[in-house]
C-alpha cells in the first residue's frame, strides 16, 4: 500500500540571508509538520530569529523561499491563523491606555472564524482566549500595570484569538522567573496536544526542550541539527551546545 | 449668550474649530502613542514654506499648502522607513529645511507681511465658508478612518511588528495616518496657527492619555479635551479680546495640568 505523505505545514527551501555582507543564514531546508512542537536552538547571532522572520514575511531571504500550507510567504493570505509572539513581547511601554481585553482583540481577525468555520462575535473570542491562559478575570485591567508572566499570559491570548494552527515565539521567557516560565512551557505544551496547534518556540533554553519539544532544529549560520528530541539528546550537537556553553541554559531537568 | 450666535463668523469658526479639534486629538493619539508627536510641528513648518511658495507666486494658499504638506507627510514615511532614520530625526530634517524654506522665500519675495503672520498666528474668526466644509469633510475622513481601520490602528501603534505578522499592511497604515495628519495640520494653521497647531494635535492628547483605562476612553477623553479648549478658546477670545489660537493652546494646556492632578488623586 502506497502511503500519501501529507505536505509539510512550513518548508523551508535553501534559505540564506545576510545583513549586507555578514550571513545570518546559509542554505537552510527543513520541513515543519502539522502538530510539530519544535524548538530552534543557538547560540546569540546565529540566526534564529532571522529565521522566524522570513517564516513571517518580515524579512524576505536573498536565496530559497519558506512555504506556508504549500504557499509560497510571498502570496500567503491566512496571516491571521498564525500566532506569534515577538522578543520583546514582555516589554510593554507601561503607559499604553489598553485594557486587557483590547490587547486582545486588536488582533481580531475579521476573516478568523470559530473551528465549526463560522464567524464567531469578536468578544466571545477574546474570552475564550483569556480563559485559555487564565486571564479572564483581569479584562478591563491596563495591560501595562500587569507582571511580566500576566502580560506574557495576554500575547498568549491574542496569538490563540483567531484559533491559529500554528503558533511562532521569539525567546518568549525573556525577564520572567523560572516559576513563570515552567507554567508558561507547560501551557504551551498543554496547547500543542489538546489543541493540535503547531509550535515553533526561538530559545535559548536548552532546558524547555526535555518536556515538552517533540522536534529540534539547531542553528548556528547553518542548520547544525534537523531531527526528533530523543536524537537530538544523543547527538552531537546537543553535546557541543552543553559543552561550548554558547549562551545556553541548561536545566535541572 | 444668543446674541453670539448671530454673528456668522462666529458660527463658522466654532464649527471649523470643532471639527480641526476633533481630527486632531483623534490623529494626536495615534501619533503620541508612536513616539511620533512632533510629527505635528515639523509638518507645521513645511506648510510654513508652502504658504511662503504660494504667497511668493501670487497663488493660493491652501491648495499650495496641503499639495506640499501631503508630500512632505509622504517622503517622512519613506524617510523612516527606507532610509533607515528614526522618526523623530526625520521629523528633525523636515522641520528644519521646511522652516529655512519658508524664511527664504519670504524674505527674497519681500512677503513676510501680514498675509504670513495671520497664518503663523491663525486666523479663525475670518474662516471662510468653504474652509467650514472642508474641516468638515476632514473630520468625517479622520473619523472614519478611525472607525473603520479602529482595530488596525490600534494594533500598528500597540505593536507594529506583530501587526505586520498579522497580515495588517502597516507601512500602507502608516503613510495615511501621516498624509491625514498633514491634511489636518494645513487646516488647523486657520485655527491655531503654524507655530501652535502641534499643540493641538499633541496636548489634548497628552491630557486624554493620563485619565484612560482603555484606549477608547483615551480617543474619547482627548476628543473631549479639544473641544473644550476649542470651543472655549473661542469664545473668551471674542469676549475678552484675546488672541484666538493662544487662549485655545493655553486652555488645552490647563486642561492637561488639571488631567495630572486628577490622575495623582485618583491615585492616591
Amino acid at each position: 500500500m502506497i502511503k500519501n505523505k501529507l505536505p509539510a505545514l512550513v518548508s523551508l527551501q535553501g534559505v540564506s540571508f545576510a545583513f549586507g555582507d555578514r550571513p545570518v543564514l546559509e542554505s537552510i531546508s527543513f520541513d515543519i509538520a502539522s502538530r510539530d512542537f519544535l524548538a530552534v536552538l543557538g547560540p546569540n547571532g546565529s540566526g534564529k530569529t532571522t529565521l522566524l522572520k522570513i517564516i513571517l514575511n518580515l524579512l524576505k531571504p536573498q536565496q530559497g523561499g519558506v512555504l506556508i500550507r504549500g504557499q509560497f510567504v510571498e502570496e500567503f493570505e491566512d496571516w491571521g491563523r498564525i500566532g506569534y509572539i515577538p522578543q520583546k513581547a514582555t516589554h510593554v511601554d507601561p503607559y499604553f491606555p489598553a485594557s486587557v481585553a483590547e490587547a486582545v482583540s486588536m488582533a481580531l481577525s475579521p476573516r478568523a472564524g470559530g473551528g465549526s468555520g463560522q464567524k464567531l462575535p469578536g468578544r466571545q473570542e477574546v474570552s475564550r482566549a483569556l480563559r485559555l491562559v487564565g486571564m479572564e478575570d483581569f479584562q478591563d485591567r491596563l495591560i501595562g500595570r500587569l507582571s511580566g508572566g500576566q502580560q506574557q499570559r495576554v500575547f498568549i491570548a491574542r496569538a490563540l484569538v483567531n484559533r491559529p494552527y500554528l503558533l511562532l515565539l521569539d525567546e518568549p521567557t525573556t525577564g520572567v522567573d523560572a516559576e513563570t516560565q515552567e507554567h508558561f512551557y507547560d501551557m504551551l505544551g498543554r496547547f500543542n496536544k489538546e489543541e493540535g496547534i503547531t509550535i515553533v518556540l526561538v530559545t535559548h533554553d536548552i532546558g524547555v526542550v526535555d518536556n515538552h519539544v517533540t522536534r529540534v532544529a539547531c542553528l548556528n549560520q547553518h542548520l547544525t541539527y534537523h531531527g526528533s528530541h530523543r536524537e537530538f539528546c544523543r547527538s552531537e550537537a546537543f553535546r557541543e551546545m552543553i559543552a561550548g556553553g554558547r549562551h545556553l541554559v541548561a536545566h535541572r531537568h | 449668550m444668543t446674541a453670539l450666535w448671530s454673528y456668522g463668523f462666529l458660527q463658522r469658526a466654532l464649527v471649523a474649530g470643532l471639527f480641526i479639534g476633533a481630527a486632531c486629538a483623534l490623529l494626536g493619539v495615534f501619533l503620541v502613542l508612536k513616539k511620533d508627536a512632533m510629527m505635528g510641528h515639523g509638518l507645521a513648518h513645511i506648510t510654513f514654506a508652502a504658504v511662503a511658495l504660494a504667497l511668493a507666486l501670487n497663488v493660493l494658499p491652501l491648495p499650495m499648502a496641503l499639495l506640499v504638506a501631503g508630500a512632505a507627510a509622504i517622503g517622512l514615511s519613506w524617510l523612516k522607513d527606507r532610509a533607515g532614520l528614526y522618526g523623530d530625526t526625520a521629523i528633525g530634517i523636515f522641520s528644519s529645511a521646511g522652516l529655512a524654506v519658508g524664511v527664504f522665500l519670504a524674505t527674497l519675495s519681500n512677503k513676510f507681511n501680514v498675509s504670513l503672520l495671520h497664518y503663523l498666528f491663525g486666523e479663525i474668526l475670518a474662516i471662510e465658508p468653504l474652509e467650514v466644509w472642508l474641516a468638515a469633510g476632514l473630520a468625517g475622513l479622520v473619523g472614519m478612518t478611525v472607525l473603520v481601520r479602529y482595530r488596525s490602528l490600534m494594533y500598528m501603534t500597540f505593536d507594529t511588528e506583530s501587526a505586520r505578522a498579522s497580515g495588517i499592511r502597516t507601512r500602507r497604515l502608516d503613510l495615511l495616518l501621516s498624509v491625514l495628519a498633514a491634511v489636518t495640520v494645513v487646516l488647523g494653521t486657520k485655527v491655531v496657527g503654524i507655530l501652535l497647531v502641534s499643540g493641538l494635535m499633541v496636548i489634548p492628547a497628552a491630557a486624554g492619555l493620563q485619565l484612560a483605562r482603555s484606549f477608547r476612553q483615551a480617543l474619547w477623553l482627548s476628543v473631549s479635551v479639544s473641544l473644550i479648549s476649542v470651543m472655549a478658546g473661542i469664545l473668551a477670545a471674542f469676549l475678552f479680546d484675546w488672541p484666538a489660537s493662544a487662549t485655545i493652546v493655553l486652555l488645552a494646556f490647563l486642561l492637561f495640568g488639571l488631567s495630572l492632578v486628577l490622575k495623582r488623586v485618583r491615585g492616591a
